[in-house]
């Protein structure tokens, strides 16, 4: 079991240095980041060299790999290439923070109300509201999330208050907070989240309704819940406690991946918003070349992907008491 | 004793197809869909204007008129824009999905078929793989690549062969224990043989499904890309994500530019999806969920590129 372990650890591990290789060869024959100060007129010759030494741009490309994995490994993630040097970890630390407040509020909305909606059609098959679900998440799935989120900004942000007559708009269409505010405001940032998240959420319900669905279909099929009819529960209990709970086992876990996805997948999310998230960080550092910045931002997604898988398989335990006692 | 062999090799399709003519939404999306492809391909003729054509009096002129659904800020007809940009979605999407399905079809036969060490090491490419942040990776490949239409097929393609990949190899697995195969070794059929005469024609069902989802997979991607900016970005050359993308900052202003080419995307898309589904049925593929606890990841993946978050 610890050799698994091991073994598993160090397949992440060297995984996870050849996406930084990768990366960091990307970014190097991006742009360059002293592009910028290159075209700016009153910077000397001089100057320019002596900016270029001090982030040490004039080294081979190796060198600077190893620089920067040396920095990384004992948890110096250095400063941004083009911020006026600005320390990476407090920018990747607000980053982090705004992306998994929106991704965390938006999964468990589309959980709760996919297993509600997925267990009714399942239930209820073949009903008005099982064609009804079925039809929208067909709906959700085919609307490109950065066109929902632009609609969502030009209802809310215009036509709503213009048919209400109120002056728009409804809710606000970007940022975090409103222009001017300063400080933590909860109602404030939770308007300013309400759109995102429905942007997120519509394909993320589509996904997890069919899925609970057609498991729960499953489930009802299985011989432990015609045992629970047999012994006298009643339909209730039975698809409850016996049905849901097993189907609530695949549609759980794939949220846990999706957080582990989706932490790097907000980029266009983020860019319609314009909000301040792990996207918005990485895009822009990709577009100046800013591989001090763009590094640790790929390798927490990816790291995070490892990790939410491993999250999986402990959910699978907790969930699924036969996993817990059984070999596997 | 040729023609006998082939007679019976047709009923299967020729079933399905009956089968997929019984689901009348299917079938309205897949008419939906050739009417959308033959006004893109005929974009020249059908096109009240070219695409690039300025017409500089006329600047975020409204629909009505001579502008069906009006003008951009450069006074370019939208309606034409969006025809001619359809034809490099679907372009991108076909050739995208194409790419992608002969990967995944040639990696998972290859897999399931010879086991052992080649499943073992194409199974770990394949998962890490679909480890990566895809988008990610993608946007820093179209940043070192162009952006022709060739730059942005060649990016999105290594990114999508992966769930059919595994579906073929499980497939193939459980195919080389039949009867069938094993007769084809006895009568001394090779690898290649076997895998493409007695396999691959038992994996259409699940190859057509599969190429249905890439091709929603492939469109969705370019339109983000061409979106954020990255994908085809010759002059004046639309697609439906450029539109959206060059005019999002007019959409108060002029909301027909991002209503238009936007319910092309959704449209398109919507109608793939539904012919995806007639197809699922017809030849009676099980890929939308397994059920077990195991087939979660692979699902997921599959959604991945789709979503596009």
């Amino acid at each position: 079991m610890i050799r698994y372990a091991l073994r598993r650890l160090a397949a992440v591990l060297s995984i996870l240095a050849l996406i930084s290789l990768f990366t960091f060869w990307a970014a190097d024959s991006i742009t360059n980041p002293t592009a910028l100060i290159a075209v700016n007129p009153r910077i000397t010759a001089a100057d320019r060299a002596a900016y270029v030494e001090a982030l040490g741009l004039d080294l081979p490309f190796w060198q600077r790999y190893f620089a920067w994995l040396g920095n990384f490994v004992t948890g110096d993630l250095g400063t941004s290439l083009v911020q006026n040097g600005a320390e990476v970890w407090p920018l990747l630390r607000t980053a982090l923070a705004n992306t998994l407040v929106l991704l965390v509020v938006a999964v468990i909305l589309s959980l709760v109300i996919g297993i509600a909606v997925g267990t009714l059609g399942a239930v209820r098959r073949g009903s008005v509201l099982d064609y009804a679900a079925t039809t929208m998440s067909f709906f959700g799935l085919s609307i490109p999330v950065f066109w929902l989120g632009l609609m969502l900004q030009l209802f809310f942000g215009l036509y709503f208050a213009n048919w209400l007559g109120v002056t728009p708009p409804l809710l606000p269409t970007a940022g975090l907070y409103s222009p001017g505010q300063v400080g933590f405001d909860l109602v404030d940032r939770m308007r300013h989240l309400a759109l995102p998240t429905m942007a997120l959420s519509l394909q993320l319900v589509a996904v997890y309704s069919r899925y609970m669905r057609s498991s729960l279909l499953d489930a009802l099929g299985a011989e432990y819940v015609r045992t629970a009819y047999a012994k006298g529960l009643s339909e209730r209990a039975a698809v409850l406690r016996h049905g849901v709970r097993n189907a609530l086992i695949p549609v759980t876990t794939l949220a846990a991946l999706d957080i582990g996805l989706l932490v790097g997948g907000l980029i266009v999310t983020e860019r319609v918003f314009q909000y301040p998230g792990m996207g918005t960080l990485f895009f822009d550092a990709v577009h100046a070349g800013d591989y001090a910045v763009l590094l640790p931002v790929v390798m927490i997604v990816a790291g995070g992907v490892f990790v939410m898988n491993f999250a999986a398989d402990l959910l699978y335990g907790v969930l699924d008491p036969r996993i817990r006692r059984g070999t596997g | 004793m040729a023609r006998a062999e082939r007679a019976p090799s047709q009923g299967p399709l020729a079933l399905a197809w009956r089968r997929f003519l019984l689901r009348r939404l299917s079938v309205v999306a897949l008419g939906a869909l050739v009417l959308i492809t033959a006004l893109a391909v005929a974009a020249d003729v059908v096109a009240p204007y070219p695409p690039g054509e300025q017409h500089l009096d006329d600047i975020l002129a409204g629909p009505g008129g001579d502008y069906w659904l009006g003008t951009d800020t450069l006074g370019r007809d939208t309606l034409s824009r969006v025809l001619h940009g359809g034809r490099v979605s679907l372009f991108v999407g076909v050739s995208v999905a194409v790419l992608a399905s002969v990967i995944g079809t040639l990696v998972g036969l290859v897999a399931g078929y010879r086991g052992g060490h080649v499943d073992a090491v194409l199974m770990r490419i394949t998962d890490t793989l679909l480890a990566l942040p895809a988008l990610m990776v993608v946007i820093l490949l179209a940043r070192i690549l162009g952006g022709s239409v060739f730059d942005v097929v060649l990016v999105l393609s290594p990114f999508g062969w992966m769930p059919l990949a595994r579906i073929i190899r499980a497939r193939a697995l459980a195919l080389r224990e039949h009867e069938f195969v094993k007769a084809a070794r006895a009568m001394g059929a090779g690898m290649w043989r076997i895998m493409f005469r007695h396999l691959l024609p038992n994996l259409v069902g699940e190859i057509a499904v599969a190429v249905s989802l890439a091709v929603v997979g492939a469109i969705l991607a370019e339109a983000v890309l061409s979106y954020l900016g990255l994908g085809v970005s010759q002059v004046h050359a639309a697609t439906w994500g450029n539109m959206l993308g060059g005019n999002e900052g007019f959409m108060t202003t002029a909301p027909w530019l991002v209503w238009a080419p936007g319910l092309a995307i959704v449209i398109t898309v919507l109608s793939v999806n539904y012919v995806g589904d007639g197809l699922r049925d017809a030849f009676d593929v099980k890929t939308d969920v397994g059920g077990g606890a195991d087939t979660a990841p692979e699902a997921s993946a599959a959604q991945e590129a789709h979503r596009g978050a």
